[in-house]
């Protein structure tokens, strides 16, 4: 059985190379390249899988996911400038891509083997039109 | 590997009928779908693609290379625009959003390759929202 719990962050971003000219960044990255940034209201929904619990009923405590989604993710997100004050964005473009799977390098951790449940999908809106899926595993 | 899903929007209007059928049988079939003057709808269309996430760029996708795609062949051809008498596809063919979503698989295939140079990103999915109530949803 899978669950889901939503939350959301609002940050500043960046995407350009600074190896690369105006030209193909614009090329790449479109008006997300503007030199001096803009923001989104992003939100997360993040997905476990599991099976409940027979004394409890439940998968995982939400709760408890909340607190990790909050302390991993959310509090270093929120209100910052990801190019600026998250790492690995000094030297990584903070992408839809790339953001969500540094979401889910920063959860999977939360979720070891032989736990009770374990974390099956990030799913990043940047806006509500633009949206990835990552379920981890090879990127090439 | 990574999904992104982008969604645009276009409001066109249309009208079930079809000759095969007496009167009654469409007025029976389509119900007030095949009220004589058409009638509109505000849709929402998601496109799916899936690919590696390119190390240099952090994208899964060229983006602008992607709406522009979409724009040319989808949203401005049908945007305030009527799908029985404007778009050629359904002169023999009823627009239900069955078959629109079939048509806007095809137009998207045939030109996938004049954008898309590579393998990737691969078209996954195309989810067509009629209504809030109503979804269509193909998996390719």
């Amino acid at each position: 059985m899978l669950i889901t719990r939503k939350a959301e962050f609002s940050a500043s971003h960046v995407c350009a190379r600074p190896d690369w000219s105006e030209e193909q960044n614009r090329l790449v990255y479109g008006a997300a390249a503007n030199p001096h940034g803009h923001g989104h209201n992003y939100s997360m929904e993040v997905t476990l899988e599991g099976e409940p619990d027979p004394a409890t009923g439940m998968i995982f405590d939400l709760k408890a996911l909340k607190e990790i989604i909050n302390r991993q993710v959310i509090g270093p997100f929120d209100h910052r400038h990801l190019n600026q004050e998250v790492k690995p964005f000094d030297h990584i473009v903070p992408t839809v891509e790339n953001v969500a799977i540094d979401i889910w390098n920063r959860l999977a951790p939360q979720f070891p083997a032989g736990g009770p449940a374990k974390l099956r999908n990030v799913r990043l809106y940047e806006t509500d039109d633009l949206y990835v899926d990552y379920a981890g595993g090879e990127l090439s | 590997m990574i999904r992104l899903t982008r969604r645009y929007r276009f409001s066109a209007s249309h009208r079930l009928h079809s000759d095969r059928f007496s009167a009654a049988e469409n007025a029976d079939l389509y119900g007030k779908c095949n009220h004589p003057y058409g009638h509109g709808h505000d849709y929402v269309l998601e496109v799916s693609v899936t690919g590696p996430v390119d190390p240099k760029s952090g994208t899964a996708v060229l983006l602008p290379a992607l709406d522009e795609l979409v724009d040319k062949l989808i949203v401005q051809p049908f945007e305030h625009h009527d799908l029985n008498t404007e778009v050629p596809e359904f002169a023999q063919r009823v627009p239900t959003s069955e078959n629109l979503v079939d048509v806007i698989e095809k137009r998207l295939k045939a030109n996938w390759s004049a954008y898309f140079a590579s393998q990737w990103p691969r078209l996954e999915k195309i989810r067509l929202q009629e209504t809030q109530r109503n979804l269509f949803e193909r998996t390719i």
